[in-house]
């Protein structure tokens, strides 16, 4: 039974382009459409104006009925009756959805209250029920604690249970675990699907992430531009995309299923023409009919399966439209083992304090952020840092790039101990180890043009930019030598990147540090970011130190991988063998928790969603820090436990191999030393 | 931001002109505010007055016409004379000269001192921050009137700019410091010292341009603070002596006799709302051509 019906939605600002454009679905009792797309691509304008919540200068027109009562139009007053009760919304940030100054228990009550009329107690009563239900461990106790007291994950459950407090007939989610790490993200996925069960609500999920519309939703709505370019069931789309924009988002996804040498392809950036098809700039197939009329949606499948695409001959195989690359070609290298160390980090420690008071300043405790680590990167080969937000990933990097005295602990570079440099050597040592931050936007001075943020490490080693360098790095990531006299303003997220990347390498390291590198981008620009990446080691055999969340991103640039966990790296050793092995419990939850996005494979897996959040960083426990969440931990008998209690483990390696390299910290690892082949 | 939307602006701009890819350069987009504008014109008007005016004038401010005592306006006094025969006209150009040459040094003095200081201290962060904001918090609590009363006259002429910039600059090196600090973690100043940039450098081209805004504002204010806390002191005898005069000695001396004759001390009192009037302008108007915020609805683009 349809109970939500949108048509012909368009969302417009006071002028310009329309952020969303004739939209129109249904969905059923206990359905889930997933809504996809880049940033940009109309999405939380689509969810705002569905809730009706959008701005103020926003023109909302179209239809859009609950249950066959028309939304669009009514009044705020009127709608707020129906917000909260019969339509309920979930946002990205928890944080800032709910209120801090209120405990969440009389937040979820407020909501109960507001719409049925119940009495004080039986509201509250109602919102500990709920807090359970979301699998909040002692509701009744956490029901009393304010929201900043909760991990982002335990926050995003709070507004789930707000959102189902009424029954509601429809839940529209925008981006619920964007903010939230993979493990994370699987639980509160899993409680999104109690919630729609226990509810038996439609739910219209909004997100970028292909991985997580395969495992949760029954229909996809992929947009573009302000326009549903194609929708239909989930399996059908994803195994016969018809439509170019998707074909390309679907081939551009780094997937951990495929083999090690396939690579997404790049789609290009380009900025939407007026009239016609929005994605005819970026189109393979693009022909003369696309810059006429704009498409209207044709049946292409079974099961109401529609693209919007006029040459929807030339999209039968996916393979034709958006070709995979052919694998980037491998420079012979020496073995690993005989190439030479670039960096090398052994028991690096990083310790904040903590203090409490302000007169009299004691210290209250210690966060162990990194808590000896150690590894090598060699010439040309990449090493990725992985692990949840807050395992100390960031601070490690950070600790290497300022190429000092580590609070304990040594680091080499380049065979230099950054412990004995003076001054002059490290500023000189500055130029082989460059850096690329996460954030594009952020990284680049906003008032300094393309040109001299490029030709700037030069200036900061007192050297002249040798003529042409500059035209020569932008042309070297791909760059136009227009872009020089630009502003980082004028650029896209996607170019800025790569302004970061050319002003990295404008001095020639032989070390460079990546921060999340790609996280800021959509997925057809993360593709090409990763392809210029892959090549520069290529040509010019650079040694890449990786900072990642995203274990698919992970997969397809690095050789190796080092797992962090609190601090401490758990498992570390070549990517082959990490994912296909894995031999810390940490790791195969990490692996386990990635959504794939290929709807099938998606949902015949079988994992066991890894309890709760990382423990107190200035508490961790006794003996194995995974202890609290290990699922394997709970499996074990008495005294193979103690073992877990007494003892920290120390990295050990998995394979008795001489060619293997894995070397993980467990006491009982998934996979043995001689057993493996 | 959207991927989109910030390309669409790209091919739209004409090709062939390398150099105007972003916005203007900056005294074009000074030009471009009217309140700058009119803050630099009335700014420029007042000094070729004090500055040119006496040359023209066939009195002198320290000259006596023994023929005229405490006279109105006429041909021969245009603004009339005192009451010991002076020439009101060329003794309020002399007053705005000195008025504005104090207020412009120790604008630029106190605004500098907050510069370096909050910007050093910011950027070191560690002990030398906590000198040197310990030291800021010192001078703060020091009551700066009284201090200037006594010192003052111990100096003499010369050491009434010091002395006054000397006390103007804490709260803005605290205001400084903490943008400096915040600044100090933006990803593209880490980026710049990773690059092996000196700490010089780094507070030069990525911090300096942010604190602009906030420099000019301060600096603004400071000139008007300056000219007011000159007048005031000179008022009470504090600030230029006699037989020099400052726009404060002139209200000071006129003011007795304002009701009967108000020349002298109407004409100084104009002058000194006419220098702040000038300076909060050209203020207000620099704020909002480097301010980024007030930049994004720049008309061009």
């Amino acid at each position: 039974m349809t109970v939500l019906a949108v048509r012909n939605l368009t969302v417009r600002y006071a002028q310009g382009v329309p952020a969303v454009c004739g939209v129109g679905f249904d969905v059923g009792a206990g359905e889930v459409l997933g809504v996809v797309g880049e940033s940009g691509a109309g999405k939380t304008a689509l969810a705002l104006a569905m809730v009706g919540l959008p701005p103020p200068h926003a023109r909302v027109t179209g239809s859009v009925r609950l249950r066959g009562e028309e939304l669009v139009g009514r009044s705020d007053a009127e709608l707020s009756r129906v917000r909260g009760r019969d339509l309920a919304m979930v946002f990205q940030d928890p944080l800032s959805a709910l209120t801090p100054v209120h405990p969440v228990g009389d937040q979820i009550a407020e909501a109960v209250r507001v719409h049925s009329g119940a009495t004080r107690a039986a509201a509250r009563a109602r919102a500990v029920e709920l807090l359970d239900l979301v699998g909040i461990p002692g509701a009744a106790r956490r029901a009393r604690a304010h929201p900043h007291e909760f991990s982002g994950g335990m926050r995003q459950r709070v507004m789930i249970a707000m959102a189902i407090a009424n029954d509601p007939v429809a839940i529209v989610a925008d981006e619920p675990t964007a903010a939230l790490d993979v493990t994370v993200q699987a639980q509160v996925l899993d409680v999104l699907k109690a919630a729609k069960e226990a509810t038996g609500a439609a739910i219209v999920l909004i997100t970028h992430d292909l991985g997580v519309v395969a495992g949760f939703a029954d229909r996809i709505m992929v947009m573009y531009a302000g326009r549903a370019v194609e929708s239909g069931p989930v399996e059908e789309v994803y195994r016969r995309p018809r439509m170019p924009y998707t074909i390309g988002l679907l081939q551009s996804l780094p997937r951990m299923d495929a083999a090690g040498t396939a690579r997404p392809a790049p789609v290009d950036a380009a900025p939407p023409p007026a009239g016609g098809c929005a994605f005819r700039p970026r189109c393979p197939v693009a022909v003369d009919a696309c810059a006429g009329a704009d498409p209207e949606p044709v049946l292409v499948g079974p099961a109401g399966h529609t693209a919007a695409c006029v040459n929807t001959e030339a999209t039968a195989d996916p393979d034709a439209v958006f070709p995979l690359p052919d694998p980037m070609p491998q420079p012979a290298l020496a073995p690993r083992r005989e190439r030479p160390v670039v960096l090398e980090v052994d028991g690096l420690v990083r310790h904040h304090p903590l203090y409490r008071g302000t007169l009299l300043r004691r210290r209250a405790g210690t966060v162990h952020a990194v808590d000896g680590i150690g590894f090598d990167v060699r010439e040309a080969e990449t090493l990725a840092l992985v692990g949840e937000s807050g395992c100390g990933k960031t601070t490690a990097l950070m600790e290497i790039l300022r190429l000092a005295r580590p609070q304990r602990g040594r680091v080499a570079v380049l065979g230099q101990d950054t412990a004995a440099l003076r001054r002059r050597r490290r500023k000189a040592l500055r130029r082989d180890v460059q850096v690329v931050f996460q954030d594009p936007f952020a990284s680049l001075d906003p008032r300094m043009r393309v040109a001299d943020i490029i030709a700037e490490p030069f200036a900061a080693h007192g050297l002249r930019a040798p003529r042409g360098r500059v035209r020569e790095l932008l042309d070297l990531v791909g760059l136009e030598p227009v872009h020089a006299g630009r502003y980082p303003h004028g650029l896209s997220g996607g170019q800025r990147q790569r302004v970061g990347i050319a002003r990295a390498l404008a001095l020639e390291p032989r070390l460079l540090l990546l921060d999340e590198p790609v996280a800021a981008l959509d997925v057809s620009v993360q593709a090409g970011v990763m392809d210029l990446l892959e090549g520069l080691r290529a040509r010019l055999g650079i040694a890449y130190l990786f900072v990642a969340h995203d274990l698919a991103v992970v997969h397809r640039i690095a050789d190796r991988v080092a797992v962090m966990y609190m601090g401490r790296i758990v498992e570390i050793g070549s990517v082959d063998e990490v994912y296909g092995r894995p031999a810390h419990p940490y790791t195969r939850a990490l692996l386990d928790a990635v959504p794939l996005p290929d709807p099938r494979l998606e949902r015949r897996r079988r994992r066991v969603p890894l309890r709760g959040d990382p423990p107190d960083p200035t508490a961790p426990p006794s003996g194995c820090r995974f202890r609290s969440r290990c699922p394997r931990y709970t499996a074990l008998g008495a005294v193979d436990a103690r073992r877990c209690e007494e003892h920290d483990p120390m990295p050990r390696p998995m394979s008795t191999d001489r060619e293997s390299d894995q070397w993980a910290a467990c006491h009982h690892p998934l996979v043995e030393a001689g057993s493996g082949t | 931001m959207i991927t989109g939307l910030a390309a669409t602006t790209a091919p739209g701009r004409p090709a062939g002109a390398p150099a105007p890819g972003g916005p203007p350069r900056l005294p074009r987009r000074i030009a471009r505010s009217r309140r700058a504008v009119a803050g630099l014109v009335l700014l420029a008007a007042l000094f070729a007055v004090a500055f040119g005016g006496p040359l023209l004038s066939r009195w002198g401010w320290d000259d006596t016409d023994f023929a005229a005592f405490r006279q109105g306006p006429s041909a021969r006094h245009w603004l009339g004379t005192t009451q010991s025969g002076r020439d009101v006209l060329a003794l309020t150009l002399r007053g705005t000269r000195r008025s504005l040459l104090i207020g412009l040094s120790v604008a630029v003095l106190s605004t500098g001192l907050a510069g370096l200081v909050g910007t050093v201290a910011g950027f070191a962060g560690g002990r030398l921050d906590r000198v040197l904001m310990w030291a800021t918090d010192l001078l703060l609590v020091l009551p700066s009137f009284l201090l200037v009363a006594v010192l003052a006259p111990q100096l003499g002429g010369g050491g009434l700019v010091p002395l006054l910039a000397a006390l103007l600059w804490m709260v803005s090196a605290r205001a400084v410091r903490g943008t400096t600090v915040s600044l100090r973690e933006r990803e593209y100043v880490l980026a710049a010292r990773f690059l092996g940039a000196s700490p010089a450098r780094v507070i030069v081209r990525h911090v300096l341009p942010q604190l602009a805004s906030l420099l000019v504002v301060d600096a603004s204010v400071n000139v008007s603070v300056a000219v007011i806390a000159e007048s005031g002191l000179s008022y009470l005898g504090f600030g230029v002596r006699p037989p020099d005069v400052s726009l404060g000695t002139l209200v000071a001396a006129g003011q007795g006799a304002a009701a009967t004759c108000p020349w002298p001390f109407a004409a100084a009192a104009a002058m000194l709302v006419l220098i702040v009037l000038a300076v909060n302008l050209l203020g207000d108007g620099l704020r909002d051509v480097l301010d980024p915020a007030a930049g994004q609805g720049r008309g061009d683009r």
